[in-house]
């Protein structure tokens, strides 16, 4: 309602008469209860489907979560806290997992949420038609792995309802990580009755019966999205927005000026890069930097028939790799320079970096022009590499910068830039030699990271990496139940990885969101979830 | 938009679709004038250059191209600063006059203005390359489709048509997505799009011309048909064809940016005008310097080719004398 | 005439066809399958979502496949945006594009053919080379720099309009996108209308009128302004169904729901249902615009000969 009349006034003004009107407005508000709170989020990009079993993406999970709460649910902070379940234990040989759901918890068609919502929801997951994309965080269940595969009846999953209010779930070893995964929106409970009647369309506006705080109520596609809030939600009465606005903008540059018009109070799109210093002194506040469970690093093929199977070389590129230029001059967001995989900001404290971590650049240099040398290299016998980024400015800024670092150690590198898909394309058939890679944690935990470099798992697959010792480190720490034993073990995983050089690490990403001052609540969050049930917004 | 007008706006051009090619010089003028082809040889080129020189915004044009051409080619052996090379005390630096980047440097540390004039070299020859691809191929096949006429004619045509339902920026974009993406392809691949318009124009030429005396001339003497369409038809062409050759030029160059913009254009460290403008629209607020600099150079360029395209079409086509 | 319209619709059949087939399998040339991501799936899950969209099977059985589909209407369902069909999706987009392009082309009109004529009567004057000079802004400077130049100057700093969003299509949500998508339709229907006018001016009808003593005002209006036009006409059928499938940076910058984005966006995402039906929509979209366009052409025809 304010928007077009502001808009029409200068921005210094417009910026006074916002303060007045904030205030104002928060006076009313106070005064008169029941007016309608909403709030406009970019969500960054349109989702492919709010099916929780079916997304991918964060910002499908960003909107899923909202609609179907999960059994173990995430604070402002990213901490686990109870969701539909009210508690949960595990028994003493680390293998059944007991769930206890709320009393109060109704689907928005007044229906209550049992157990037997829970184990229809996982079949459902597991079961091959649905394809869901993270069933495999699912396996360590009884079966699961089969039921995947097409090879065992859903039924015959380890899950079962002990009565309405309590879930058991049958592991076949322990595995620490399992509550993550419970706490993924793909293992949220869904509404049995209201999929048996829809079949496959079942998530439509209008009639998609949830669990959540809020319920979908508009969806034009690559237009926006709306949430209304859900009265039948059991803590409804704790929810402050009424209505919850989804934008998909993928330009940075256009979500950038629409917070600034204030069309936007929330804007996950990252900012544009090269002026972060400027937006900073002028966005202030509601520029919210924070670190990010994931990491930037580049992948080495060490197959027998690259060059960069020796050793040698893996280690002067990394030893010539200026991380606090990339991260400092080009990026300049306050990444972190980074000498491991794990990103720091991970739950667990997992420790080991690369041992140059500690060396100067002037020693750093020497050792590598050395070790090029015996690997029989130099600059008047240039080692030709290639490297391949996917498009997008941020890659090719960095992609530019490594081939400049290295030259001097005798290193002509061509640059490969494709789109994203011809790119992980590439990688998935080890069809690179040094490729940029971009891992994002699915659970906030060590194993997502170090486990993609076992045996047989994806990072392992594409990079030719192969070593039985990690691979039983890695092992033994998804096994271990006692956090400090496990730390010790994946420290040991991750020290053993950086001591083969087995990739060239870059930085660990930050999150980068504006968020309006009018709105409250909003915490930074290693996983950039941020759910809405506790955001309010100053009308 | 760049990308799909760009294949087609040439409808407008002279005698373009199937059905109007009885007015093959005037989209559709009535009567053809019974004088339209000047005789080939010296007079006609003197003539139009001539009137070229009295058209001064065209000279002016003609003049400023050759000059950013020359720039292009041989400024960068002038300059201190390599295309690839890292100055890793200057990141990102404004203009300056006292410093050693000029027009400052761009995110990475490299000089502005020796990625601009690179950048100009990539562009310009993507310019030329692609134009004369799509020259050969139009005038090629327009000739021999509008001077066989009948069956070979239909079927000719019929496969232009099939090319132009084909979404030109899918055509491409595949192209570069299934060949992996270098400059040579970027010359195929939007030369091989735009050869259908050349190919329409020169057909509708053809057709007039091959109903005219000394083309029936040349037949009842036994001249082969081949000798005829190299020799005859398309040399009278020609003033059409130039003319259409000065309005693909600048689209072809947009094209190549549109391209670029898409995350589509040459690989690193090579550069062109549309990358470096599409990197500077990225960086537009923080430092507008990296999109002024080789957009100034663009749209001078496309600026002096469409005065010159116009001042050549007045100059060339016989009728606006 | 309606026997003319259904031959050439019948002869669109064979080429939409062949436009079919080869985009399908060129399509499936392309590196990479449209679940290729920075996560990597593991090879089960693969197996499972190749076998969910009947990728699995062989080449020609999927393309037989596609065809029965499409005889039936039936795009089939979209692989990144799961929850709609290619039919929904195409359904939702295209009036957004059509209004957008629809009124970026009136514009044009509206602006480059009085343009145009102006320039071409005052030929080689100081107006001729202002408005040309104007018009070739809009083709010298690529509409990725002017669109979020506009947006920032009459969007964030003035505070006039809104800097993007549809918002159902209101008004001032139309005003910069459509500007925008205009400024080069502007200039290329600018400077084609003075080409073509220059040409009818001194075409021997229009010396013919004047010698009967017609005076110059009743020699433009009457006789000179819609010959003049046709080259402009025939322009606008590619033109309309390139501007209206072709504002991908129009729609980008200002985050508008229109189709455009789906044809570049599907391609890189190897959305191959979404590619197929774009291309399809668009080769009809182009056959019906250039049967239009001929259609008024030979309306247009007879009358032209009535005034020589």
């Amino acid at each position: 309602m304010t928007d077009t009349t502001l808009s029409r006034l200068p921005a210094c003004r417009r910026h006074r008469l916002l303060k007045r009107i904030a205030l104002a407005t928060l006076l009313l508000s106070l005064a008169v209860p029941g007016m309608a709170a909403t709030l406009r989020i970019d969500n960054s990009a349109e989702p492919g489907t709010l099916d929780p079993q079916k997304t991918s993406g964060v910002w499908e999970a960003r909107i899923v979560r909202e609609l179907f709460e999960t059994l173990v649910s995430q604070d402002p902070e990213g901490e686990q806290v109870p969701g539909l379940a009210s508690h949960w234990q595990l028994s003493d040989d680390g293998l059944t997992w007991t769930f206890t759901l709320r009393d109060d918890a109704r689907w928005s068609d007044g229906q209550p949420v049992t157990a037997s919502d829970a184990v229809f929801s996982l079949r459902r997951l597991l079961s091959p038609e649905i394809a869901a994309h993270n069933a495999n965080l699912y396996y360590p269940i009884q079966n699961a792995r089969a039921v995947n595969a097409g090879k065992a009846n859903p039924a015959t999953l380890g899950v079962h309802a002990v009565d309405d209010h309590h879930l058991e779930i049958r592991l076949e070893r322990p595995t620490a990580w399992f509550l993550q995964a419970m706490a993924m929106p793909e293992a949220a409970p869904l509404p049995e009755h209201v999929l048996e009647a829809d079949g496959e369309r079942w998530v439509m506006p209008g009639h998609t019966v949830v669990s959540g705080p809020f319920t979908l109520s508009e969806w034009s596609p690559q237009d926006h999205i709306t949430l209304d809030k859900n009265e039948h939600y059991y803590d409804a009465g704790e929810v402050a927005l009424d209505e919850v606005i989804l934008y998909p903008l993928e330009e940075s540059a256009a979500a950038l000026n629409r917070f600034r018009t204030g069309a936007l109070d929330i804007s996950y799109t990252s900012v544009p890069g090269g002026r972060f210093e400027k937006l900073r002194q002028e966005l202030g506040n509601a520029l919210r930097v924070s670190p990010l469970v994931a990491e930037y690093f580049y992948m080495f093929n060490v197959r027998p028939d690259s060059p960069l199977s020796d050793i040698r070389i893996r280690e002067a590129l990394n030893l010539a790799t200026r991380r606090e230029v990339i991260t400092e001059q080009l990026l300049g967001m306050g990444q972190t320079p980074s000498y491991w995989l794990v990103p720091r900001v991970t739950s667990g404290g997992t420790q080991g970096e690369l041992p140059m971590a500690q060396m100067s650049m002037n020693e750093r240099m020497a050792r590598a022009r050395e070790l090029m040398k015996a690997a029989g290299f130099g600059p008047n016998h240039p080692l030709g590499l290639t490297l391949r980024y996917n498009t997008l400015e941020d890659h090719k800024k960095i992609a530019v910068a490594l081939a400049a670092m290295w030259q001097p150690l005798g290193v002509e590198v061509s640059l490969i830039n494709t789109e994203a898909i011809s790119h992980y394309a590439a990688i998935r058939e080890g069809d690179f030699q040094l490729a940029r890679y971009g891992m994002s944690a699915t659970l906030n935990d060590p194993y997502d990271f170090l486990g993609s470099y076992t045996t047989g798992s994806s990072a392992a697959r594409s990079s030719g990496y192969h070593d039985d010792t990690y691979d039983r480190l890695v092992e033994q720490s998804s096994e271990a139940i006692d956090p400090s034993a496990r730390v010790e073990l994946l420290t040991r995983a991750q020290q053993r990885l950086l001591d083969d050089y087995a990739l060239l690490p870059l930085y660990d990403y930050v999150n980068t969101a504006l968020v309006s001052e009018r709105v409250h609540g909003w915490e930074s969050s290693p996983m950039d979830v941020h759910p809405l049930r506790y955001i309010s917004i100053e009308e | 938009m760049t990308s799909s007008n760009g294949a087609h706006d040439a409808h407008g051009a002279p005698g373009t679709t199937a059905d109007n090619a009885d007015h093959p010089q005037g989209g559709g003028a009535p009567n053809p004038p019974q004088a339209p082809v000047a005789q080939p040889g010296e007079s006609l080129a003197r003539e139009a250059w001539r009137r070229l020189r009295h058209n001064r915004a065209a000279m002016a044009s003609l003049i400023l191209l050759v000059l950013m051409t020359i720039i292009c080619i041989a400024g960068p052996w002038f300059l201190p600063w390599d295309l690839a090379e890292v100055d890793w005390n200057a990141f990102g630096v404004a203009p300056t006059l006292e410093g050693q980047h000029w027009l400052g440097t761009d995110a990475n540390g490299r000089d502005l203005l020796t990625r601009t004039l690179y950048g100009g070299r990539v562009s310009l020859s993507v310019a030329l390359v692609a134009t004369l691809v799509s020259l050969v191929i139009g005038v090629l096949y327009g000739a021999i489709s509008g001077y066989m006429g009948g069956r070979v004619d239909n079927l000719m045509m019929r496969f232009v048509d099939i090319m132009y339902s084909l979404p030109f920026m899918f055509l491409v974009i595949l192209l570069m997505v299934v060949f992996g993406r270098n400059i040579f392809l970027i010359y195929a691949a939007i030369g091989a799009v735009e050869w259908l318009d050349m190919a329409r124009i020169v057909r509708g030429q053809t057709l007039s011309l091959k109903r005219r005396e000394f083309i029936e001339a040349a037949h009842a003497l036994g001249v082969r048909d081949s000798k005829i369409v190299t020799r005859h038809l398309i040399p009278n062409s020609i003033g059409p064809v130039i003319i259409y050759v000065t309005l693909t030029v600048p689209k072809v160059i947009l094209l190549e940016s549109f391209l670029s913009f898409l995350g589509l254009g040459v690989q690193e460290p090579l550069t062109s005008w549309g990358v470096l403008i599409s990197e500077g629209t990225s960086n537009m607020q923080g430092a507008p310097w990296m999109l002024i600099v080789p957009a100034a150079f663009l749209a001078v360029t496309l600026f002096c080719l469409n005065f010159l395209g116009d001042g050549l079409r007045d100059a060339l086509d016989p009728r606006t004398r | 005439m309606l026997s003319y319209i259904a031959k050439r619709l019948a002869m669109a059949i064979p080429t939409l066809l062949i436009v079919i087939t080869a985009s399908f399998f060129l399509m499936r040339v392309a590196p990479g399958g449209p679940f290729d991501g920075e996560r990597q799936l593991p090879p089960e899950i693969e197996a499972n979502l190749m076998a969910a969209y009947h990728l699995d099977e062989p080449l020609p059985m999927q393309y037989l496949r596609y065809m029965g589909n499409l005889f039936q209407g039936d795009f089939g369902p979209s692989f990144k945006y799961k929850d709609f069909s290619v039919t929904d999706l195409i359904a939702q987009g295209f009036p957004v594009s059509l209004e957008l392009g629809g009124l970026a082309i009136a514009l044009a009109l509206l602006l480059g053919i009085p343009m145009g004529v102006m320039a071409a009567l005052k030929r080689n004057s100081t107006v001729d080379y202002l408005l040309m000079g104007t018009a070739l802004g809009g083709i010298a400077v690529p509409n990725f720099v002017i669109a979020p130049l506009m947006a920032l100057f009459f969007g964030v700093i003035l505070g006039w309009l809104p800097v993007g969003g549809w918002n159902g299509g209101a008004l001032p949500n139309l005003v910069l996108p459509v500007v925008a998508l205009a400024i080069q339709q502007i200039a290329y229907i600018a400077r084609m209308m003075r080409a073509s006018m220059i040409e009818v001016l001194g075409s021997h009808f229009i010396r013919t009128a004047r010698a009967k003593g017609l005076n110059e005002r009743q020699v433009i209006w009457r006789h000179a302004l819609r010959p003049a036009m046709l080259p402009v006409l025939s322009y606008l059928g590619p033109a309309i169904a390139g501007i209206i499938t072709g504002s991908v940076v129009i729609e980008q910058i200002f985050g508008l729901p229109g189709i455009g984005r789906y044809f570049v966006q599907g391609a890189l995402n190897r959305d191959y249902t979404l590619v197929m039906g774009t291309v399809v929509f668009y080769g009809v979209l182009i056959v019906l615009m250039n049967l239009i366009v001929d259609l008024l052409y030979s309306l247009f025809d007879p009358q032209i000969r009535y005034d020589d």
